[in-house]
């Protein structure tokens, strides 16, 4: 008897040593643990500070909380505002916001901490990358500890969707200064510790409001930025889920795996060719149709291995607003030929190709050379690494064509911005869209962006090529991740194992 | 002449890189004039197709025929490689020659200069210039010829201090002859051997110095086909395409491997007890 349950502590003991030699993989089935897999690196995590999309995948709305909260479909929904009330002339939007809740620190949420937030997003001096969503606000007040009050200098009709964002998280003056190292937020998961270039761990936040919609005691992302090692980490157990997998040629692997799933959505990332509208020959309307023309988006998606949705201006088909204008300017060699003849190119030109250093661009990019070379616009095709893209194409306009997402919802502003990188200066399209942000209908907002769309996809400004998918591979048995992307961020409330 | 074929003919090595070397240029040249597909033609609807009578090697990602392109890219592989070599040679045997002719301070200079350059790992300096000037295969020849100046300086030194040392060259000395025309009549032709197996190897050299910039996207931009770039297309489908990796891979292999072999044969063919520079 004596020496059986000697036995059978010896055995038990074994088992302990063998699982502790079994580690991380072992780990990952823990059925309170998830990993999360992330092609980017996020630079630092407090999205005020830097605009790159993997801040806000990490941080919201995990770690940090907006006044609005966007949901799976892109709708708005309270976050941190319970409910809030606009003016009749659109320009006063009243917060009322929740009671009760504390930062990770205990610091209590109060309206002096998110007019202390909301100060920093428009200030003169705001140095927030997306500043220049929040330039309509006047002025933030408090009410009362639970209630405040925006005050807009004209009508914003993007202004509840603007403090849904990650960029417009609400910090706490005492953490702020440090949320890029140490990031602290209101929302159900706490920072625990950061390995660069490796992986994010959070844990469970004690004080959060809804303690039975978390299911998850730690969350780690883990940074594994080439396709194949993806591949590699979710066969070996290592990563338990790539939200945002980048590899398309490498799905039908994941696929015929039973231990996964593999689910194929949408996200707001329009696949451009963006072009120079402020040189020659690209100034003319004639050269960039007949580029148009030349384009067979039917190619570019079987290069993605069939992901993507074709698209013919610059506005997500997931949208309700959305206007399919892919038969703006329908594939068509001859026409495009006839229009370059026109323009005075009867026998084609010379152009640059610059391309950054992502999958998609790099695949595209050959097929769009030998689809110009065919109505004779001979391409050089550059590959450049995104400091040099940012510097060269982006920030001096030192370019002819490039490929790139532009992943932002609601990003047509930039078509009537100064000084962008396209060049384009449409006095029409300024006035369009002065009208759509102005609008305090929202049913007559809709229309005019679906005009918006109409007026760039006629003058040709880029050629639109295809919409994003947003490729998903987990396992099987996890559930509650978002199919599509309406946003960049990964939420995580509700997401449990089976 | 006649003892060279004869030592040849027993010289095994020396014919399997023979063979291999005609093999590559041979492939090259004929890819001038005809490939068995245009070698840009995408053919989206064929695309990752397996081997078969109308594609020997398959079609890649784009549906191109890889048999074209593993032709056109032996071009890219000999334009890249005898261009920078060449520019190296020229460089390095003038440097090598006016150290060796004029010694003193100049050479003493000049083979520190050389050592300089060699503290550093070639393929970094490469990398360096490529990005820095921008990537294009011009640059990656300019790359390569800068890293083939000092392997070509240093042979080229070494032996013409050893034909300075001679009893002929001191004739020619006396009679009053100049540096210059001691270089050369005298000096070059009697070394002329030793860089002509040098000139091989350093070629197996840069054309896998090509192959790994344009594999990192540093060399030839697309779509000019690089044995190294079609490695690096090819490494996503490795699942659902894994010959795609071997046929560029094999090619680069054998044409090193040729190259080498040939080399190494020349030198035992040439003069048996030449000492021979690996670098890269």
């Amino acid at each position: 008897m004596n020496s059986v349950s000697r036995r059978r502590i010896l055995g038990a003991s074994a088992t302990l040593a063998s699982l502790s030699v079994l580690g991380e993989s072992a780990w990952a089935q823990a059925k309170d643990r998830l990993v999360i897999g992330m092609s980017l690196e996020p630079p630092v995590l407090d999205p005020t500070k830097n605009a790159a999309a993997a801040i806000r995948e990490v941080t919201t709305p995990g770690i940090y909380e907006s006044l609005g909260r966007i949901d799976r479909t892109g709708a708005i929904g309270p976050g941190l505002a319970e409910s809030w009330s606009i003016s009749e002339d659109g320009k006063e939007y009243v917060f009322k916001l929740r009671q009760g809740v504390k930062f990770h620190d205990g610091e209590p949420l109060d309206a002096s901490v998110v007019k202390f937030s909301l100060d920093r997003l428009f200030a003169p001096d705001s140095t927030v990358p997306a500043k220049s969503l929040y330039t309509d606000i006047e002025k933030v007040e408090v009410v009362d500890p639970s209630t405040v009050k925006v005050t807009l200098k004209s009508p914003n009709s993007f202004l509840l969707y603007s403090l849904s964002l990650g960029d417009s998280g609400i910090m706490h003056p005492k953490s702020a200064p440090t949320n890029d190292k140490h990031p602290i937020g209101t929302g159900p998961f706490m920072f625990k510790e950061r390995k660069e270039g490796d992986s994010i761990t959070l844990v469970r936040s004690p004080t959060w409001r809804d303690p039975a919609s978390i299911k998850l005691d730690t969350v780690i992302f883990k940074i594994v930025k080439d396709p194949s090692a993806q591949v590699s980490a979710l066969l070996a157990g290592d990563v338990d889920a790539f939200p945002g997998f980048q590899a398309p040629e490498l799905v039908e692997r994941l696929r015929k795996d039973p231990r996964f799933v593999v689910v194929v959505g949408t996200t707001e990332g329009e696949v451009i060719l963006a072009t120079n509208n402020g040189k020659k020959p690209f100034d003319n309307p004639k050269v960039r149709q007949a580029i148009a023309h030349a384009i067979n988006r039917d190619e570019l998606i079987s290069a993605e291995s069939g992901f993507g949705t074709p698209i013919g201006s610059h506005f997500a088909p997931h949208n309700k607003v959305y206007l399919d204008l892919t038969r703006t300017y329908p594939f068509d060699i001859a026409k495009a030929k006839a229009l370059l003849a026109e323009a005075g190119y009867p026998n084609g030109f010379d152009a640059s190709l610059k391309l950054p250093p992502v999958g998609y661009a790099q695949r595209a990019g050959e097929v769009i050379a030998s689809q110009l070379g065919k109505i004779g616009i001979k391409v050089a095709i550059s590959q450049l690494q995104w400091p040099q893209w940012l510097s060269e194409v982006f920030k001096e306009r030192n370019y002819d064509l490039t490929i790139v997402a532009h992943t932002e919802a609601n990003d047509l502003d930039r078509y009537a911005r100064d000084g962008y990188y396209w060049a384009y200066n449409s006095p029409e399209f300024r006035a369009k869209w002065r009208e759509v942000v102005a609008a305090t209908d929202f049913a007559k907002r809709d229309e005019l962006l679906k005009e918006a769309q109409r007026i760039i996809a006629r003058d040709a400004v880029n050629g639109y090529l295809w919409q994003l998918a947003k490729i998903g591979v987990w396992k099987k048995d996890l559930v509650g991740l978002w199919e599509n992307s309406p946003t960049p961020q990964v939420d995580l409330t509700g997401v449990h194992w089976k | 002449m006649k003892g060279f074929l004869a030592r040849a003919a027993r010289h095994v090595g020396f014919q399997i890189g023979a063979v291999l070397l005609l093999l590559f240029v041979g492939t090259a040249l004929v890819s001038v004039f005809w490939t068995p597909h245009p070698v840009d033609a995408l053919q989206m609807r064929l695309k990752l197709q397996p081997a078969s009578g109308a594609y020997p090697l398959g079609t890649d990602h784009l549906g191109r025929d890889v048999l074209s392109r593993i032709m056109v890219g032996a071009q890219t592989s000999i334009t890249v490689g005898l261009i920078a070599v060449a520019i190296g040679m020229i460089g390095g045997v003038a440097l090598g020659a006016w150290a060796a002719a004029r010694g003193g301070w100049v050479d003493e200079a000049l083979s520190r200069l050389s050592d300089l350059v060699f503290a550093f790992p070639a393929v970094l300096i490469a990398i360096l210039i490529t990005s820095v000037l921008g990537a294009s295969a011009q640059n990656a020849i300019l790359a390569i010829a800068i890293f083939n100046v000092p392997v070509f300086a240093r042979v080229t030194r070494g032996a013409a201090l050893s034909m300075w040392g001679r009893d002929f060259v001191r004739a020619a000395t006396a009679m009053g002859q100049g540096p210059l025309g001691i270089t050369v009549r005298h000096v070059m032709p009697n070394i002329a051997s030793v860089l002509i197996v040098q000139a091989t190897i350093q070629f197996a050299v840069a054309i896998l110095a090509e192959a790994g910039l344009s594999y990192l996207g540093l060399g030839a931009q697309p779509p000019v086909p690089s044995w190294g770039r079609m490695l690096r297309d090819a490494q996503t489908y490795v699942f659902q395409a894994p010959e795609l990796a071997i046929w560029p891979g094999l090619a680069i292999a054998l044409a090193v491997l040729g190259l080498n072999m040939l080399g190494d044969g020349l030198r035992d063919l040439l003069d048996p007890r030449l000492r021979l520079l690996r670098v890269g």
